[in-house]
């Protein structure tokens, strides 16, 4: 009886051994690419299209690490990830100033939303401005959820909040989650609570949550995503070839045609617009 | 209410049909903190040993840093675990970081002190003399102490199911080292949150369930064994 136990933990460890033998993913590093991007791109689902597609057609390994934005350019800073698919125009004004990219073009956009409970305590729809909406939800004290993780998200809702002039720091209705877009969704819904939130994730959400859109279509909530090739120049540890093969499949003709028509089916509307090629001034015309 | 009868519905469907996603993100699970165990059980048991059973001034002090360490905060190891792995980082000529590697050097290294922890325990409430004893009847020095191993092994089941039950469900190191990317290092922890934070709450549960399933799943085999061991 003694030995049968220590055979069975014999017996578990060969089934181990088995079952690890079939592991053949480890590609070599050239054919590795660190893809540092928003959680929006992920939690709508584009990327879990894109990535198979582009992986089949140039065998490079695509990891995909899903941060906010300004998390998402500190490890391009950092030399830590090869390209960058990013949505927090200022901040990657301020990345490429510093000399850390290279060749950013612009992929595509979608827009910001502003959305809150059904009884809408500050009486945030029919606004005339997002700027409006910001300033009622001050002067009502009505619970604000922010991502506050430095986020493209977050970094549009601060510029707003300027724009408003309120100083929401340190306030009590003024909540941050420092979680991914979808969980903070979920908690505003949870909370009744105010958020700005992209409208692809929002798409993605919205049988679950109980918030409904109450202000929408300004200029200011444009969200536009931009994909930057980290400097080799200034981290030579990157992987330049695989991040422009990658950044050039983003911009090419048959992603801009799937991003067109991605969501269509699930949610009746595209989440996303491709705007390769065009300007961003022209974005929202 | 409904959520939880759609998540556990989801869950049998998901099993039965062997969703193909389901199943490689269950046996990377499996993979990567049974790996994990296995390491730690090596070095916390013969660490553990080898404390319980030498003297040397400052046990005490070595004894409670591994007991503190029984308590490691996985986050905390994911970080500098993450720190050491970056490209920029000590051992970044690796290139281990977000690969199924890198988790389980992480989980390792959380497993090892609980694993060394309860080693150093069971080996301590043994009978004093009993070493002395077996040594008298003329083993070696290493037969003596396989001899002790072999005595405790009881409590030793009971480290191998905590250092699995700690790896298995903890998230922070996972995601941190990991990454969570798809089809490569997403387990069943760092999916349930991501799908949680997509809002499919019934995959999430489904995830949970799984994990559930499966954590009690060795446990009973280990307990199943340890029972069984009592009762010669």
């Amino acid at each position: 009886m003694k030995r049968s136990g220590i055979g069975l933990i014999t017996v578990l460890l060969f089934a181990l051994m088995v079952i690890w033998a079939p592991a053949g993913m480890a590609a070599s590093a050239e054919k590795n690419i660190i893809l540092a991007t928003t959680t929006s791109t992920q939690d709508s689902g584009l990327l879990d299209t894109l990535i198979p597609i582009f992986e089949k057609k140039t065998g490079y390994f695509v990891k995909t690490i899903a941060v906010g934005s300004g998390q998402a350019m500190a490890m391009g800073q950092k030399g830590e990830a090869d390209v960058l698919l990013v949505h927090s125009p200022a901040a990657e004004k301020k990345f490429m100033d510093g000399g850390y990219g290279v060749n950013r073009r612009l992929v595509m956009h979608n827009d910001y939303i502003v959305v809150g409970p059904a009884n809408d305590l500050a009486k945030v729809k029919g606004s005339k401005t997002t700027v409006e909406a910001f300033k009622k939800i001050a002067a009502a004290q009505a619970m604000f959820i922010s991502r506050g993780d430095n986020s493209g998200t977050h970094s549009k809702e601060k510029d707003i909040w300027k724009a408003a002039g309120v100083a929401y720091e340190g306030q009590k209705w003024y909540q941050q989650t420092g979680l991914g877009m979808g969980q903070t969704v979920n908690v505003a819904s949870e909370k009744r609570a105010y958020t700005l939130v992209d409208r692809g994730t929002y798409l993605a959400l919205k049988k679950r949550v109980d918030l409904p859109i109450l202000a929408e279509g300004d200029a200011i909530l444009l969200n536009i995503y931009h994909v930057i090739e980290v400097n080799p120049a200034k981290r030579p540890k990157v992987n330049a070839k695989g991040a422009k093969v990658f950044a050039d499949f983003m911009v090419s003709t048959e992603t801009q045609n799937i991003i067109k028509t991605f969501g269509v089916d699930k949610f009746g509307s595209p989440l996303f617009f491709p705007d390769a090629g065009k300007k961003v001034e022209d974005l929202g015309k | 209410m409904d959520l939880i009868y759609e998540g556990i519905k989801q869950a049998i469907i998901l099993l039965i049909t062997l969703d193909p996603e389901v199943m490689r993100i269950t046996l990377l699970s499996l993979k990567v903190s049974g790996t994990a165990t296995i390491i730690s059980l090596f070095i916390g048991i013969s660490i553990g040993t080898l404390v319980a059973l030498a003297q040397f001034p400052g046990k005490q002090f070595v004894v409670s840093l591994i007991n503190t360490g029984m308590g490691l905060p996985p986050v905390v190891v994911g970080l500098f675990v993450t720190i050491f792995l970056w490209r920029s980082g000590p051992l970044g000529f690796l290139g281990m970081l977000y690969t199924p590697t890198a988790i389980i050097i992480a989980q390792s290294v959380i497993a090892t002190p609980i694993v060394m922890g309860i080693t150093l325990a069971a080996m301590q409430q043994l009978p004093k003399k009993m070493r002395l004893q077996v040594l008298a009847l003329g083993a070696t020095p290493l037969q003596s102490v396989w001899v002790l191993i072999r005595e405790a092994r009881l409590p030793l089941l009971a480290a191998v199911m905590a250092g699995f039950g700690g790896v298995i469900s903890e998230i922070g190191a996972s995601i941190m080292v990991g990454g969570n990317i798809k089809g490569y290092t997403r387990v069943l922890t760092t999916a349930t949150v991501m799908e949680a934070g997509k809002g499919n709450f019934e995959v999430a549960i489904a995830l949970s369930i799984i994990l559930l399933a499966l954590a009690y799943c060795i446990n009973y085999i280990l307990t199943h064994i340890q029972q069984r061991e009592r009762r010669f």
